[in-house]
């Protein structure tokens, strides 16, 4: 089992979780760990109460685990809120001025750190943060110099006086703590690996990039606004064209408008974005002109809890837009697979001129997590698809029809500004040369080839997109089926099962549509046990894998509380649920944010 | 060996459509199609190189009958998609089409926004007072008390003022005409094609099957002309506003406003700077541009 360490800051927001969180990350990531961070915060941008856990080892972290270690409460609200979370052997690093602990574990180090003696009467909130910092990697066995250099980095835009002040009370915070905390017991390991420490959302906006979008437009909207912002700070340099839109409808109809000119567009949004795209993404079926949407998924319905986490837009995705039409939708496994996921989806959607869906979460966008930066390939594969960009194209030309039909389904686009191939793109239906079939032509031989056509691309997506794989033994006890997000999450339960002696496997769906049901049944109707494992009420992914199989697992296990979940959720669920107790588990989030 | 071809001059008939159009016969439509014609003729401008996008009803189903690259998209949206368009290859010309419904009521949000953006397009609103293809109901610019199936006791609202909401939201080319006058209407759009920026010209065409009240013959008793009125500057905003809001007796038609010292989005634009336009450009992002990007994260 993967050894990690994980370190706890709450307070309320502005109070300044995020600068000693991000200081953790650059320490732990440049002494070679693999860290995994995860953010509970509330739609407040002051007060309130945020809880940003990181975590890091040798090995890959995929989650923000079941243990914290050391928890730096910022103040007396979040030692009352977490105190209780901490196991014997961890440490609690605060400032003993202002915070008194109340009852805790036997074993749990309080470290009262004397914020008004050491900071010589500042009441700064800097310099409290300071002192914790330091004394918190004194407690871990890091050096002092790691965060000095970071500090630097930090602080020298400030001027010398600042940054002098700053590495003096760090001084004083981690001599302290040398000289009164007990250190853990093993220093934090270190190792040569360098990695890239990336939230799903930059991972996204840089998948785009990769992917070679032009095109990138959006609302703000919580969770997916990391995506809007990446693109926008960095659109100069790549080259990269980024709109703010009056509003979703308006973002999706320009994203189309400017892929059925030529380029690769994209946009994000969450849940409430995604609703009003809807109709956006009929017409980019019905023109045939792709488009990639990535819904960012929160807690819903309606405004829900906008910095909360769940699985529950599935079926609109599913569902999104009237009439029959074929779409991709894919969800990204981790960070890293935000990234990836990108480009192939741009590839499936210009190869098939329909709308493609990557549907993220809170978890993923926000969460961060380690990535070896040479899995960031931006030589990735580009595939246009059968498009005309210019007039010495051998395909059409004289007689060119732009909705052709074809064996595959898939026409020729001939993007406009090319000689010799004018047509209109409509979303009435149309015939092969898109002259409307839908007003005053209307013809029922015309309209079932052209839905026919369009249809027949729905095999070659299927043959495009391989079935998902079974990961573990290929017999195991129990086979928890997650999809996106919680591969992660599932994969340290599945571990933990198998370490004490329930054998488990698992099989984790990424491509919704196409879903592979065949290839999937086949899998669980090996299994011996199977439960699926979804962030939402009603088993969304369960009632999709029993609508296309008729499929119905042994078990469930669910959670719609905004919060994502922590590998003992799993591991005391499927034990309830393999000694019979119940078939639905609904675990209780601990950590209350 | 190369051959050079002889350009002949184009004509109105190089862009007609795959079909012909089937709007009512004495539609006001009709005039906005053959103006749109002759005038993209006259400048000598490529087929090819225009995209016309219009949203849903029956004036939006003009891409269909010319020959350009056309877009027929979702009802209200075709200004967002037009955007969309220009920003991708801003080389070609965009003409947008449509009807009052279509711009002033479900499209009313992007008009605004499009304008305040100042997109380099021609918009064109064949304005008949009326939803017609959904067969006769209230619009955005019906009168007050006009009788329609949606309203048969007559509209108790007050109707938009398009040329007054297009002033006012910053747009910089306004201007308004009549069908049945298609000099007039072409030599308009000929300016609004010119035109670097967001040009908006609201066309009273009539609908002679849905609306009663505002027919041929009440609009060419009304209408009066901007340009003959020497004393008019249309550089003048203020006085274009004045101009905006006279409705009665007489109606001016004609270019309200017009201002060229702002640049159009595609200009504002600085990753339009060099590189031609969007839809031509290398998709891979230079390698030093990724390392850097990469390095940020470490």
């Amino acid at each position: 089992m993967n050894r990690t360490f994980a370190v706890a800051i709450g307070g309320a927001a502005g109070q300044g979780v995020a600068t000693p969180g991000d200081i953790f990350a650059k320490i732990f990531s440049r002494r070679g760990l693999h860290l995994n961070a995860y953010n509970a915060y509330q739609s407040i941008i002051r007060g309130g109460h945020t809880f940003l856990t990181i975590r890091a080892g040798i090995d890959e972290v995929t989650c923000f685990g079941d243990r914290i270690d050391l928890l730096i409460p910022l103040n007396q609200d979040s030692i009352d809120r977490h105190l209780g979370l901490m196991k014997s052997g961890t440490a609690v690093v605060f400032n003993g001025d202002t915070i008194k602990p109340g009852a805790r574990t036997q074993g749990v180090q309080l470290c009262p750190l004397p914020v008004l003696q050491l900071s010589k009467g500042s009441r700064s909130k800097v310099e409290q943060n300071t002192l914790a910092l330091a004394a918190s990697l004194q407690m871990m066995g890091v050096d002092f110099e790691p965060l000095a250099e970071v500090l630097t980095e930090q602080f020298m835009r400030k001027g010398t006086k600042v940054l002098t002040e700053n590495l003096d009370i760090a001084r004083l915070g981690y001599d302290y703590a040398a000289e009164t905390f007990q250190r853990f017991p093993e220093p934090l390991p270190m190792s040569e690996t360098q990695y890239a420490v990336l939230s799903g959302n930059v991972a996204l906006a840089m998948g785009g990039a990769a992917a070679g979008v032009k095109f990138y437009c959006a609302y703000p909207m919580s969770p997916s606004t990391g995506v809007l912002h990446w693109m926008a700070a960095h659109a100069r340099e790549a080259g990269i064209m980024v709109r703010q839109v009056e509003d979703e409808i308006g973002v999706i109809n320009m994203a189309i408008g400017a892929a059925h000119a030529g380029v690769r567009a994209m946009c994000a949004t969450s849940g409430g974005g995604f609703a009003l795209m809807t109709e956006g993404l009929g017409m980019s079926a019905m023109m045939e002109t792709p488009v990639v949407v990535i819904d960012v998924q929160r807690a819903g319905p309606s405004t829900g809890v906008p910095t909360k986490t769940e699985q529950g837009d599935l079926w609109q995705m599913l569902g999104a837009g009237f009439g029959d039409f074929p779409r991709l939708i894919a969800a990204p496994t981790d960070i890293l697979d935000c990234f990836k996921l990108v480009p192939e989806m741009h590839n499936l959607a210009d190869r098939f001129q329909c709308p493609g869906i990557i549907l993220g979460d809170l978890l993923l966008s926000e969460g961060r997590s380690s990535v070896d930066p040479k899995h960031l390939n931006f030589d990735t594969e580009i595939d246009r698809g059968e498009m005309i960009v210019s007039a010495n194209s051998t395909t059409g030309a004289n007689g060119y029809k732009r909705y052709k039909i074809t064996e595959s389904g898939i026409s020729p686009r001939a993007i406009p500004g090319v000689p010799g191939h004018t047509h209109t793109a409509s979303t009435d239906e149309h015939d092969e040369n898109g002259v409307l079939i839908s007003d005053e032509f209307t013809n029922p031989i015309k309209r079932r080839a052209m839905m026919e056509k369009r249809q027949r691309k729905v095999a070659g997506i299927e043959a495009a997109v391989p079935p998902p794989v079974l990961i573990g033994a290929s017999s195991a006890d129990v086979t928890l089926v997650g999809w996106g997000s919680t591969e992660g999450v599932i994969r340290e339960a599945a571990e933990i099962l198998n370490e004490e002696g329930i054998s488990a496997n698992r099989l984790q769906i990424r491509w919704l549509v196409p879903l592979h049901g065949e290839a999937i049944v086949e899998i669980l109707k090996a299994s011996r046990h199977t439960i699926v494992v979804e962030n939402n009420y009603s088993g969304q992914f369960a009632r999709y894998l029993r609508s296309e199989t008729s499929y119905v697992p042994d078990g469930h296990i669910r959670k719609y509380d905004g919060e994502p979940f922590m590998p003992h959720h799993i591991v005391e669920a499927v034990k309830e649920q393999l000694a019979g107790k119940t078939k639905l588990s609904v675990p209780m989030h601990e950590i209350m944010v | 060996m190369t051959t050079v071809l002889e350009q002949q001059p184009l004509t109105a008939a190089d862009f007609k459509g795959k079909v012909d159009p089937d709007w009512c016969p004495g539609c006001g439509d009709f005039g906005v199609l053959s103006s749109l014609q002759k005038v993209l003729a006259e400048m000598n401008v490529q087929p090819y190189e225009v995209v016309t996008v219009s949203g849903i009803g029956c004036s939006s189903n003009l891409p269909g009958f010319i020959d350009t690259y056309g877009m027929h998209t979702l009802h209200g949206r075709s200004l967002a998609v037009a955007t969309g368009v220009k920003m991708a290859n801003h080389k070609l010309h965009v003409v947008v089409t449509g009807g009052d419904g279509d711009g002033f009521g479900i499209g009313g949000n992007h008009f605004i926004h499009t304008i305040r953006r100042n997109v380099d397009l021609l918009y064109v609103v064949m304005d008949n007072q009326i939803y017609g293809l959904t067969t006769g109901q209230t619009s955005p610019t019906s009168r007050k008390g006009m009788k329609t199936k949606s309203m048969p006791y007559g509209n108790v609202e007050e109707p938009i003022n398009p040329i007054a909401l297009a002033l006012a939201a910053g747009a910089t080319f306004v201007a308004r005409a009549f069908s049945a006058d298609p000099k007039h209407l072409g030599d308009l759009m000929k300016q609004g094609l010119e035109h670097k920026g967001f040009a908006f010209i609201d066309v009273f065409s009539p609908c002679v099957t849905y609306n009663h009240d505002n027919t041929y013959a009440w609009f060419r008793d009304r209408v009066r002309k901007l340009e003959d009125d020497p004393s008019y500057d249309s550089s003048d905003w203020h006085e274009a506003m004045k101009r905006a809001v006279i409705w009665g007796d007489e109606i001016p038609i004609g270019r309200f406003f017009q201002r060229k010292d702002l640049p159009s989005l595609d200009q504002a634009e600085p990753v339009l700077d060099e590189g031609g336009p969007l839809a031509h450009r290398e998709l891979r992002i230079a390698p030093h541009v990724v390392n850097k990007f990469i390095s940020e994260l470490i």
